[in-house]
Parts: C-alpha cells; structure tokens; sequence
C-alpha cells in the first residue's frame, strides 16, 4: 500500500524536523517528505495532527512466556499500537526466565504469529536470573535478543556482573541494569522518607538504587561495555550518570513516564496499584529527571508496563507485586503534563520516545528520514479523554491512573506502511 | 455535634474538634462504669465483627466489652495470617462479613492501609485496631483521654514518646493527636528505630532521655519487640534498657506530676521496671479502663450516635 500523509505537523528530532509537511509511504518506506506533494496514493488528512516517528519502548512486559493471564504478545502489542508504539522490547518474565536461545525463539514467533507491533526480545543476562552463571549470549544474540536484562533484578554479585560485561562485549550487546541494593531496599514498598513514615509503609532508600547506580557505572567504566541503567528514579543516580557521561563511560539511561509525573506524595496505601518499583520519589528527585532528561543525562523514557491481574492488586499494599501498566497512557500522560505545561517541548518528548531509545539498542526506525522503515504515529494533541483501562487493549488494569483526564492521544499507528490502529481501533 | 465519620481509619484525618468530640463522650461513657447495670441498649441489634489478623489479647478484649456494653452482638474472628498459609484475601473476606450482616467491623492487620482498603471494599462501618506501622487510632484517643482526664488539657504539655517510633503505630496515632490538640512532642529512641520525616510533623527528635526526662509532662513508653536485636536495629536489649529504660534512676528525673503511660503489653526490665508500673504517677491502668470508654464512645459516634442514652 502506499500512503500520502497530508498536512500535518512532522516532529522528527532524528532529522531536526518540525514543520508542516507531507509524507509519502510506499512499500513499507519512508519515500519522501515535502510541502503539497501530490501523487495517486490514498490521501490520510492529517491536519492539526502531529505526525512523528512511531515510538520505541525499551522495557515492556509482555506476559509471555509465563504470564498469559495477565497479557499476551497479542494483547500487548495491541496496547502497544493504541499507546503509539510500533516498536515493543520484550522484557523477560520472572517465570520462565528467557536464559535460553528457545525462549527468545519463542518470543520471535509468537510475535510474528500474533504481533501487531514489532518486537525485539530482551533476554537474561544470568541463567535464571540467579546472578551467578552466565547465559550463552552469542546463541542468544543469534537468536534475536537485542539487548540483556536480568528482569528487574539487581546482580549483586559484583564480580558476576563484570565478567557478564566483559562477555557482551564480544557480541556487543548492551546489558540492562536493574539498580536496586536488595538489603538497603529490605521489605520497603514505596520510597522511604515523610510519607512511607506517615503511611507506615517500610521504605526504600533512595540509596538502594544510588550504591547500585554507581558500582554498575565504574564496571562499566572498567569494561568498557555499554551499560543501560534501566528506571532511573533519583536526583543522585542523574548526577552520577551525568558525571560518567561526562568522563566517558559509554552508558545510557531511561526513565519511566510515571516517575516523571508521580511522586511518593500521591501513593495511596490503600491501593497498590501506586506500587512501583523502583517506587515513586519525591519532587525534587521528579525535577532532577526533568533536567536529565533535557541535557540529554537520560536519553530515553521507557514504559515498564507491568500487567498485573485485578486480584494481585487489590490486596494490602505490602503484599501485592510491584508495577504498573503504561503503554497506553505514557504518551498521553507525558504531553498533558510536561509538553502542555511547558516542562518539556514536544520535539525532546518525541526524541526521548522515538530516535533515542532505537540508538540506544542500535534498532532500526525511530526516524521518518526517506528510506526509513514506515513506522508512524499521528497523534491528535488537543484530544482530550478520560482514561478507562476497562477500555483499554492490555489484559490488566493495574494503574494509578483510571479516570484522568489526558490530553494528546495517538489517532493512528503505522508499522512497515501498513496501518495497525487508527481512531482508537486496532486493525489488522 | 459534628462527628460524621462513618469510619475510623487514621488519626491523621480528624480535628481537634473531632478527636474532643470523641473524648468528650467517652467521658459520659465512663460515668457509666461507676453504674450497677453497665449494659446500655445503644447498639442493640448490630452486629461487630472483630477481625483480627494478628494475636491480641487487650485490645480485642477492650472493644468486645465496650460493644458488650453497647449491647451489641460479637463476633470475634482470628485470622492466621502467615503470608505463607495465605488464605481468602482481605476483599472477599470484606463480602463475605457483609453478607454475613456485619454492621461493624474492628480490624487489626500486619498491613499498613488494610484498614482502608476494608472500608473501601464493604457498607459496614470500619474501625482500625491497629494496621501495621501506620495507625492505632483507639490507643491515641485512650492516650489522650488519660492524659486530659489527668491534666485538664494537652495543649501545651510537653509529651515525650520512648522507645521504637519506626515500627509503632501508637506513636504515629499519637504524634497526630497530639499535635492536633496542640502539645509538644518529643520522641526518643536509638536513630536505627526513628523513622524520617519527623520534623515535618512538628516532632523533636533525640537520643537523650535523660536530658528530656526531667522537662516532661508526659512520658509514653513504648513496648520493645525482642526480635529487634535480630535485625541489626539494636545491638541488645540490655544496651537498650541502658540507653531507653525507665529505670528507678530515671524515675527521679521525672516532675513529680508528670504521666507515666504504657500502651502493654510491658517487658518489665526492658523498657520499664516494675517500680515505675507501680509509681504513682504511672495512668497504665487507667488507661486500660479508659480504652473501653473510648472504644464504647467510637462504636456510639461510628453507627450514627443517633440513641442519645449515652450522650444524655
């Protein structure tokens, strides 16, 4: 099919584009961008609209294999195009652990077989997530995996995780890190400071993801291998990336669109599904992201959806598991509350969620540039919607956010030129 | 009166006027104690339900007698609630009492916030008895009630709270109310068992309880769990009673009018010695009569207060 996507505002930081134009798509492609193109494709009015690179999610759990009560490929990547997203990293799943290249095969075909969006598998960087023996990363990374990731799980053996680093390298797969220091963080269950004291809640110290942040940032340093610090979450942790940025350290980091947003002020006890990991901080670690994010310390947002069943949640808040489900609002969460507040432009919001995250994992799209795969997402800024996850396209509902008002929604997603939502509907 | 509450979860959300309120009808309801025939007919016909999660022998006691008292039905339910032997969640245990025809239900559970959860999830009016590290609301008002009914008012006392403020829910219940009536509020204890944020309550912190001793008006000790010594918090309990005890030593630093409070159970030896229990200015078992009053006036004030033979 080919398309001519008319008259809407390009945002494409990857080409330092952002004016009204016109792009044209055929077989699959990006074929050019330019004012009043005319030609005999199927016209889409894309007026008041903004048409920008489809996003990339670096860190989205898919629920399979393991989890298909909670969310499956099919389910997951329908999320993924309605939240915008034509790109999708499958995060691994606490049972089973993806350590073996059948796993990432499996990811691979049942998202060819069920897939809406594209999706890149991530895959362990221990054998069981245990922290102690390697994965056969070189049959991994023939097998698809983008990128390692040991779940959300620190390896706190320090010297296991150098001799990991030092085997990537080989393959030059990037290791995701989870940082969180397992005997600081203890039984804590939101962030610990005023509120988990009022709430009576145990916390978790902003320290027990900092002694983590900077151990990994010196293995880094001493490998030479690329880091991603996946979640950053506090003012601390920016600082000591910005600084071994600075030095050279070749890392990378995301934030997640909740943390960004939320702080450890809204938590309420009586709901876990205010209970993340790493847990919400305070305003000012919430500033201190926000200018991360602006100097570029933290290249990209990335969603962590985290589907958990209605029944998981609704228990006590120190019984329930951690995380929240984000594809479908993080885009629509970030531009009512950073771009349409002024906090952050629309050009670096787009960049963060678009071109950074593909360059971070080396994969393709997250640009419009003529020649690119047609990944597209035309989003109408000014929509403005109550957010009800009972009409949403993930199995789960786990979200502080039912009932919010949003403004800027995705209207239409475009993978490979061929539409997987448009008005809301997922198509095929 | 102004008492609209339908439930008691946190000292957090009530006033002054409130939490008076509340102490004022305990009053009336211990003027009842001194009766031949206790029995008022208030809560004839309702049914409580005490939910209790964790063991407790006192404070379970404490609110069955009050709803005795009120003529209320009790049910009293133990829930063994080993994360490991996990039985029915707390929200189809919530259907499940208001099918049952629960007009009450007083809730004790390790988890901070279950309480609220509860009331979110059934008609029944809910009373915390306590939810981990966050509330005890019934032992901030009976604390209250000791201390008015001893001293005529809070505001302006100097309160010292001892012992482990991290893990205790009657210090937070405490620290609310009595910063609502307006008293100063001191809490001691080693910096291992004293939670941050404090400061932002209006709460002064220190180690010294020999220095703050001699300037209270009321000292609150708190009851030491022995496993504390186990997780790195406290190095012994015999260095905590050297450090924290109210020991015969301390006892003379203290006014000879000020309040000696325990929430009980005490270890004796540990955090206070029997000579302190059994000084004169100790209100320890005053308080255990006063939590039935306060407890009686929660249920009257929970269900609407609308018999007025309490009040009268």
């Amino acid at each position: 099919m080919r398309w001519l996507l008319k008259g809407g505002r390009v945002v494409d930081p990857s080409q330092g584009t952002d004016m009204v134009l016109d792009v044209r798509v055929a077989d699959g492609r990006i074929v050019e961008l330019g004012q009043e193109l005319t030609g005999d494709e199927n016209v889409i009015d894309c007026r008041d609209k903004l048409v920008v690179p489809g996003l990339i999610d670096l860190r989205t759990d898919l629920g399979e294999p393991g989890r298909e009560t909670a969310e499956t490929i099919a389910s997951g990547t329908r999320a993924a195009a309605a939240g915008g997203f034509t790109a999708v990293c499958a995060r691994p799943g606490r049972e089973p652990a993806v350590d073996d290249a059948g796993w990432v095969s499996f990811v691979r075909q049942r998202a060819t077989a069920d897939g809406v969006v594209k999706v890149y598998p991530l895959a362990a960087v221990t054998k069981a997530y245990a922290g102690n023996e390697l994965v056969e990363m070189g049959e991994l990374k023939a097998a698809g995996a983008v990128a390692l990731y040991d779940g959300d799980r620190t390896i706190a053996r320090a010297g296991v995780l150098r001799r990991a680093l030092e085997y990537a390298r080989m393959f030059a797969l990037p290791v995701m890190v989870h940082c969180e220091d397992e005997d600081l963080a203890g039984r804590g269950v939101m962030h610990e400071g005023f509120h988990s004291t009022v709430n009576g809640l145990a916390g978790i110290p902003a320290t027990a993801e900092e002694v983590i942040v900077a151990r990994d940032l010196m293995l880094a340093e001493l490998t030479g291998t690329h880091v991603h610090i996946a979640h950053v979450s506090t003012a601390a942790s920016v600082a000591l990336i910005r600084a071994a940025k600075a030095r050279g350290v070749r890392v990378t980091a995301d934030v997640t669109p909740h943390h960004l947003v939320l702080t450890d002020a809204d938590v309420q006890p009586d709901d876990a599904n205010w209970k993340l990991r790493p847990p919400l901080r305070t305003a000012s670690d919430v500033e201190a992201l926000l200018e991360g994010l602006r100097d570029g310390t933290i290249d990209c947002i990335a969603t962590d959806h985290t589907p958990c069943l209605e029944e998981e949640k609704q228990v006590e808040f120190d019984q329930a598991p951690f995380g929240v489900i984000g594809l479908e609002t993080a885009l629509p969460l970030l531009l009512t509350r950073l771009v349409h507040t002024g906090a952050l432009s629309l050009n670096e919001l787009i960049g963060r969620m678009s071109w950074h995250p593909a360059r971070v994992l080396g994969l393709p799209g997250g640009t419009l540039a003529p020649g690119a795969p047609a990944d597209v997402t035309v989003i109408d800024p000014d929509l403005e919607r109550v957010y009800d996850p009972r009409k949403g396209f993930s199995h789960s509902r786990n979200t502080p956010l039912a009932g919010w008002t949003l403004r800027g929604w995705p209207v239409a997603t475009m993978v490979d030129g061929r539409w997987v939502m448009r008005n809301g509907r997922v198509i095929l | 009166m102004g008492f609209t509450r339908k439930h008691l979860i946190r000292m957090r959300d009530l006033s002054a006027a409130e939490i008076q309120e509340i102490l004022d009808t305990a009053a009336a309801c211990k003027d009842i104690f001194g009766r031949e025939v206790k029995k008022m007919p208030t809560l004839r016909g309702q049914v409580m339900v005490n939910l209790f999660y964790e063991p407790s022998t006192r404070t379970r006691t404490s609110f069955e007698l009050a709803a005795k008292w009120l003529s209320a039905d009790v049910v009293n339910i133990a829930v063994a609630s080993s994360s490991v032997v996990k039985g029915e969640s707390l929200t189809d245990t919530a259907k499940t009492l208001a099918a049952l025809g629960a007009d009450i239900v007083v809730i004790r559970h390790p988890s901070a916030g279950a309480p609220a959860l509860l009331a979110r999830s059934i008609e029944a009016a809910v009373i915390n008895a306590g939810d981990g590290m966050h509330e005890h609301p019934t032992q901030a008002l009976l604390d209250l009630f000791t201390i008015q009914e001893a001293k005529g008012s809070v505001a302006g006392l100097h309160v010292v709270i001892v012992g482990d403020i991290l893990h205790s829910r009657v210090a937070r219940s405490n620290i609310w109310g009595l910063r609502a009536f307006g008293a100063r509020v001191t809490v001691v204890g080693p910096p291992t068992l004293i939670p941050p944020g404090l400061e932002e309550l209006g709460v002064h912190v220190t180690y010294d309880i020999d220095k703050v001793l001699p300037e209270a008006d009321v000292v609150n000790i708190l009851r030491i769990q022995r496993e504390r010594q186990h997780t790195a918090l406290i190095p012994s309990l015999r260095e905590y009673t050297r450090c924290f005890g109210l020991t015969r030593e301390r006892l003379e630093l203290l006014k000879p009018d000020a309040l000696i409070l325990h929430p009980g159970p005490a270890n004796l030896g540990v955090e206070i010695v029997q000579d302190a229990v059994a000084d004169p200015r100790a209100r320890i078992h005053e308080q255990v009569t006063n939590g039935v009053a306060v407890r009686m006036a929660v249920l009257y004030l929970v269900t609407g207060g609308r018999d007025d033979a309490v009040a009268a």
